[in-house]
């Protein structure tokens, strides 16, 4: 019978991403409750390298799983990841819900006919049964969803949502070798963001941020006055930097900024969906502006308004002026 | 040439709203749909091929209800060629895993040279169905695209996925492959009031999972990577809520947004 936890660590330029040691924190907290061993499978050209860093507190095993190209390819990491599977026969899969996991793990988990769910922020296991929380409908709902009648389940997961594991452990490590497989897509390589054009949301401490609450592009000029009187850098979330109202360097979230810096963040007609909170959600002090009681930003806020942000600004000019 | 574009009819959850009786899902009195936003992207990359090269196809194909029927709608005044809906009541409680199943059972009939779906759904997220499509179907497959060169015919495209923090990779995928296309690839489409008013009388090709040669048990429930046991409301954040007139509100910000900061 399929037991114990796969972990699939994920690599990009040589280094292993934060997001890995978030997948063996969750591991090892349901270790016991899973029963087996906690493996960690290390799929790169030189596995070994990276084979420290995954060494960590709850790791019995290493993995190391040669592959051909030095970043990531799916077929490649479909088949390294198979082989581990099929060698140590989990119960549990842990994959990032990462940009990579997204391009990797639903294949797996066709490949392996395992249970499945993405952007999963919770596990539970009771008397030996898996069960996994994630959101619906733009976080206003949580969904638990369970796996009946599978003995293998795959869980893609959130990043941030897991503590990272720390401490080191003297996990075994063991190189298995992967089935020749032929890579039917090639990297050619990385181009980083353009230059920010003297934008830093990373190093500002005071943000005010803009989503498509504002309407239409007309109106953006009223908020970027009005953070100016604040002295907030102007900030704001993707549908408004893809429609080129603002630059791509304001853009706070996944794929674009984290406001490191921030002390306090006043969002303005935004959602608060997953990709835009990954980048601000840590901001101690957040203020959130949004017509809808139920928008999911203020599941996070510290200080809510429920009101319309062309209300609020116009209101508020006259405190800043 | 022929280019198949998943569609899904997602729902956007009203500002308030209700479970349904069995708690799994919201009750759909209190749901609009649309078409997911990220298919207005793949749709548009699609178009845009069909614009710049002799002789494509661009057909929509949805797993959906009737209710599903307007998408397609959409994916037809905006210039798709064909439309496909395959439903059968089984299918309520499909998840990505059984999705898929149908659109590589859909493609197998078809014989697309490219599939270009969306990254995720507005509504459930899974980003999963593209890239579970591409595996029944033993298709190479990229996530997240946000740049794509392509000539029919072709026997690679170059495309760039967006990672993390705006990183993007350049890679060279061997066609035919399926693609997911991200938000900002390219400038979305209105239709046009013509193209909406002819749409209406295109035809909607409907199939089901039979007639695609699908069989129960590759569609009902036992089929699905998952079950929703029950579906709730996240617990209320700690967020201390300012109420008032606006004037009142926005007093209140400014003297927090004074503390914080100082001066
Ligand atoms: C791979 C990937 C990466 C992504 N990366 C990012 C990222 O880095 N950053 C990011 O932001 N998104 C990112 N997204 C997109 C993300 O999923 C959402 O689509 C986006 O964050 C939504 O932006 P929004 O909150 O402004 O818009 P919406 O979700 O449309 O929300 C608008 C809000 O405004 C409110 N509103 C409307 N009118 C008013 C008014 N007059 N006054 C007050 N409130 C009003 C509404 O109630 C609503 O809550 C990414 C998506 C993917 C798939
Ligand atoms: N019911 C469906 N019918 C057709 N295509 C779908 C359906 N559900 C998802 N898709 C496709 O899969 C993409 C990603 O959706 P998801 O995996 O649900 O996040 C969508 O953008 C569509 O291209």
């Amino acid at each position: 019978m399929a037991q114990g936890i796969l972990v699939i660590a994920e690599q990009r330029r040589g280094v292993l991403s934060p997001v890995t040691q978030e997948l063996i924190g969750a591991a090892r907290a349901i270790k016991n409750d899973v029963g087996g061993a906690v493996s960690v499978a290390i799929i790169a050209r030189d596995p070994a390298s990276l084979a420290e860093g995954a060494r960590l507190d709850g790791v019995d095993e290493v993995l190391l799983l040669p592959v051909t190209a030095d970043e990531f390819q799916p077929d490649l990491h479909v088949a390294a990841a198979m082989q581990a599977v099929s060698e140590r026969d989990p119960s549990l899969i842990l994959a990032p819900h990462s940009v990579d996991g997204w391009g990797y793990a639903a294949a797996l988990a066709v490949q392996a006919d395992a249970g499945f769910a993405t952007d999963v922020f919770a596990i539970q296991v009771d008397a030996g049964e898996v069960t996994a929380v994630r959101g619906a409908y733009g976080e206003r709902a949580h969904a638990l969803l369970e796996f009946p009648g599978r003995d293998r389940v795959l869980l893609a997961l959130r990043p941030s949502a897991f503590p990272a594991a720390e401490g080191a452990a003297d996990s075994t490590v063991t190189e298995l070798s992967v089935p020749e497989t032929a890579a039917r897509s090639r990297h050619l390589e990385f181009i980083d963001p353009p230059s920010e054009g003297g934008v830093d949301i990373p190093g500002a401490e005071f943000i005010l941020s803009i989503g498509r609450g504002v309407g239409e592009e007309d109106n953006v000029e009223e908020f970027a006055e009005l953070a100016e009187q604040m002295q907030a850098v102007l900030g704001c979330s993707r549908p408004i930097a893809d429609a080129g109202w603002l630059p791509k360097a304001r853009q706070v979230g996944y794929s674009g900024k984290t406001a490191s810096s921030c002390k306090l963040y006043l969002a303005l007609g935004i959602s608060g969906s997953v990709q835009h909170l990954a980048g601000m959600k840590h901001v101690e002090n957040i203020i959130a502006v949004n017509s809808d009681a139920n928008a999911g930003i203020f599941n996070v806020a510290r200080y809510g308004v429920v009101g319309d942000m062309f209300e609020v600004s116009k209101e508020l000019r006259q405190h800043f002026e | 040439m022929k280019i198949l574009v998943p569609v899904k009819q997602a729902a956007l959850v009203e500002d308030d709203f209700e479970l349904r009786d069995d708690g799994r899902d919201v009750d759909p009195d209190f749901v609009d749909l649309q078409l997911n936003e990220w298919d207005d992207y793949s749709l548009e990359t699609a178009l845009q091929l069909k614009e710049s090269h002799d002789g494509i196809e661009v057909v929509a194909v949805t797993v959906g209800d009737d209710d599903a029927e307007d998408a397609l709608r959409t994916c037809l005044a905006k210039g798709a060629d064909r439309a496909i809906r395959v439903w059968d009541d089984e299918l309520g409680d499909a998840d990505p895993v059984v999705i898929a199943r149908v659109l590589a059972a859909v493609a197998q009939r078809e014989t697309p040279d490219l599939v270009l779906a969306g990254t995720q759904s507005s509504d459930l997220g899974f980003s999963a169905t593209g890239v579970a499509m591409a595996t029944f179907m033993g298709w190479p497959h990229a996530a997240v695209v946000v740049a794509l060169d392509y000539s029919p015919g072709a026997a690679t495209a170059t495309v760039e996925r967006e990672l993390e923090g705006g990183l993007r990779q350049r890679l060279e995928i061997d066609c035919p492959a399926v693609l997911t296309i991200q938000l900002g690839i390219n400038t979305p489409r209105y239709a046009s009031l013509r193209g909406i008013k002819q749409a209406r009388s295109l035809p909607v090709e409907e199939l089901t999972p039979e007639d695609l040669g699908l069989e129960a048990q590759d569609v009902g429930e036992q089929a699905c990577g998952a079950r929703v046991r029950k579906m709730y409301l996240p617990e209320k954040g700690q967020a201390e809520m300012i109420e008032g007139t606006p004037a009142q509100q926005a007093e209140r910000i400014a003297a927090i947004v004074k503390e914080v900061m100082g001066g």
